[in-house]
């Protein structure tokens, strides 16, 4: 057909924010009885370069026919070439990840959302509070730091689990208790296996033994399930670190991670791409973050 | 740019125009409007009020293939898109049009609605307000860009406006048919125009102080009551101009480990639209799920953009077998109506 109109050049497809690139697992490795970890590499070498992020962001992993989610990363970017993540086998395409053997390839694409500030968290002091699964992206930022430990200040890690077989990374960290750098607490709250060498309760009780603290100069980061957030804010709040330096990581239905398909919508940010880190004052103000619901009327 | 055109050639006009792709409008069949692709002019209802979808099944279709895939990774489905010009139509749908062009074209720009928008000429089309027509009160009721061409009738003959150089080049097509030359008397018969138009609105809404009204608002028995009538049948996202939620699948051909990546027209008022894996739902209450969309359009949108995201076309009014539209929350949160 003759072109009529001289402005209407066909636009070339730019970039396509939905197309996953394919990486290979690997490394495989269970965590626990659901979760396994896996550490994947791309299959072409450039995306390497182009995949660069920041703690707190996350990917949209598909496995070719089963579908696709988002996941939070694990790595550090810090250790760049390859990418961690924790998947817990839970649904349909985590049922599938489950079943991956390393040298079997996902689609990855990303990466997405605004992460942890780790630019102005610098020179401050920095503490992680991590419940179950809320360890997988804590784990990121937990690396990072110390991959560039003088940049920032103490720097404390509280983790919880419900007993010691459900801990991620349990071996991990425990072995971080060696370093003097940092001071790593953990607890669980029910032990088993009578094996257990830290403390025995929920994650709040480990408040107990962290010591002074300079609050005001103090980032804390917190992730895990929904049921922690109001006990860990509480002290948090209590203790006197500001609202907007307590972080939190949030979870969400997510059909895109580019801010398109709505599903991660809270009043007029998206997780996506507004959260998935959110400040305790955000959600004070903004309701619906950590499911507070309509008859939760307390005002601090 | 605004032209003049003589009524009888408009005929004429788009003819011609249909040398740069499908003809589509407004036409009526069994008492339903819907677009369809016309030969010419004759074949479309330039008077209905509303098609039940609107537009955006153009640049957006209700269930289209993102990728095709097979074990070595995802290739995109692009560039099979027709070439379409879309007549007829009404200011409150470019508005619409508008807002999905700053959610689908600003970041991470979204290339399959980039295509269809490229390949869709908009020409605008004024319109005879009905007793469900609400765009007053959204200030919606004009449109100043966003389309190709726009034509305001006015009885006699058409003000048309040129939007873009696009719409331009098919004016190129036919310049004896357009002038240049308005008059006082074509400035009155519009301002008459304006006037006629203003009165023809029925509806009583006022969406002035929304926000803080859905904020005080938010455990109001009103949300309770709504969702006792609601069916959750997700009619009203299907016919909102602004709705864009859409939900991704990927489908299998049977026996292989090839298939195709699917999106498709989503609704918040779905069970499962917030549910995560492990069966938490974020919304898992009826209420929820109904304060969340009229949270998007009237507080959340409006705290962000300052206007809502509702263009006042009146489509939920026209479609919610319970009568929960934009005029019944907004007026019954404003006068905490809770009725029965």
């Amino acid at each position: 057909m003759k072109k009529l109109c001289v402005v209407l050049d066909e636009r070339e497809v730019e970039d396509n924010p939905f197309k996953p690139q394919m990486w290979r697992i690997v490394r495989r490795y269970p965590l626990t009885y659901d979760t396994n970890f896996y550490q994947a590499r791309p299959v072409d070498p450039d995306e390497a370069l182009r995949f660069s992020y920041i703690p707190g962001q996350f990917a949209m992993i598909s496995i070719v026919g089963e579908g696709e989610a988002p996941f939070c990363l694990s790595s550090s970017p810090t250790r760049p070439g390859m990418l961690e993540f924790c998947i817990r086998n839970v649904g349909t395409l985590t049922g599938s990840l489950a079943g991956l053997k390393e040298n079997q390839t996902i689609g990855v694409r990303g990466p997405y959302g605004n992460g942890f500030p780790m630019e102005k968290m610098e020179g401050k002091d920095i503490m992680i509070v991590a419940g179950g699964m809320g360890a997988a992206p804590l784990r990121s930022v937990l690396l990072n730091i110390l991959d560039d430990r003088d940049k920032f200040g103490e720097l404390t890690y509280l983790h919880g689990a419900r007993a010691p077989g459900d801990m991620l990374f349990r071996e991990e960290f425990l072995q971080l208790k060696q370093r003097d750098d940092l001071r790593v607490l953990m607890s669980v709250d029910k032990d088993d296996t009578g094996k257990w060498t830290e403390k025995v309760g929920v994650v709040t009780t480990l408040f107990n033994d962290v010591g002074p603290i300079d609050v005001k100069n103090t980032y804390a980061l917190v992730c895990g399930p929904p049921v922690m957030y109001k006990f860990v804010m509480q002290n948090l709040v209590k203790m006197g670190i500001p609202k907007h330096q307590i972080l939190m990581t949030l979870e969400r239905r997510m059909k895109c991670g580019v801010g398109k398909c709505g599903h991660c919508a809270i009043e007029y940010l998206y997780t996506c791409i507004d959260g998935p880190v959110f400040s305790w004052w955000d959600v004070l103000h903004m309701k619906e973050l950590i499911g507070r619901g309509a008859s939760d009327t307390t005002v601090a | 740019m605004i032209l003049k055109m003589k009524k009888e050639d408009l005929s004429v006009f788009l003819d011609a125009a249909k040398a740069w792709g499908e003809l589509w409008g407004p036409t009526k069949r069994e008492g339903r409007v819907s677009y369809s692709k016309v030969d010419s002019l004759s074949q479309m209802d330039l008077k209905a009020t509303r098609t039940i979808i609107p537009p955006k099944k153009f640049l957006y279709p209700p269930r289209f293939t993102m990728f095709d895939f097979d074990p070595d990774g995802y290739s995109e489905r692009l560039g099979d898109v027709q070439r379409r010009i879309l007549f007829g139509v009404h200011p409150c749908d470019i508005h619409g049009i508008l807002i999905m062009d700053k959610l689908y074209l600003e970041t991470y720009k979204d290339p399959y609605y980039a295509e269809r928008r490229d390949k869709t000429i908009i020409i605008g089309h004024s319109c005879i307000p009905d007793d469900k027509c609400m765009c007053f009160a959204t200030k919606t009721d004009y449109i100043a860009e966003g389309f190709d061409l726009f034509f305001t009738d006015l009885k006699m003959f058409y003000l048309v406006w040129v939007g873009s150089s696009r719409g331009h080049d098919l004016i190129r097509l036919k310049p004896e048919l357009f002038s240049r030359n308005i008059e006082k008397s074509d400035i009155l018969a519009y301002t008459e125009y304006r006037e006629w138009k203003q009165s023809q609105f029925k509806v009583e809404v006022d969406l002035e102080g929304m926000p803080d009204i859905f904020e005080l608002g938010y455990t109001s028995p009103v949300w309770d009551n709504l969702a006792g009538k609601c069916l959750s049948c997700g009619q009203c996202s299907m016919v909102c101009p602004t709705c864009n939620c859409y939900n991704v699948v990927d489908d299998v051909d049977l026996g292989t480990s090839e298939g195709t990546r699917d999106r498709y027209w989503d609704s918040c008022m779905f069970r499962e639209y917030s549910v995560v894996a492990g069966g938490h739902n974020f919304r898992d209450k009826r209420a929820d799920r109904l304060r969340l969309w009229y949270t998007h359009k009237l507080q959340a949108y409006i705290s962000q953009y300052g206007k809502p995201a509702c263009v006042g076309c009146g489509r939920c009014v026209d479609t919610c077998p319970v009568d929960i539209n934009v005029v019944s929350v907004s007026n019954a949160l404003r006068e905490q109506e809770v009725g029965k």
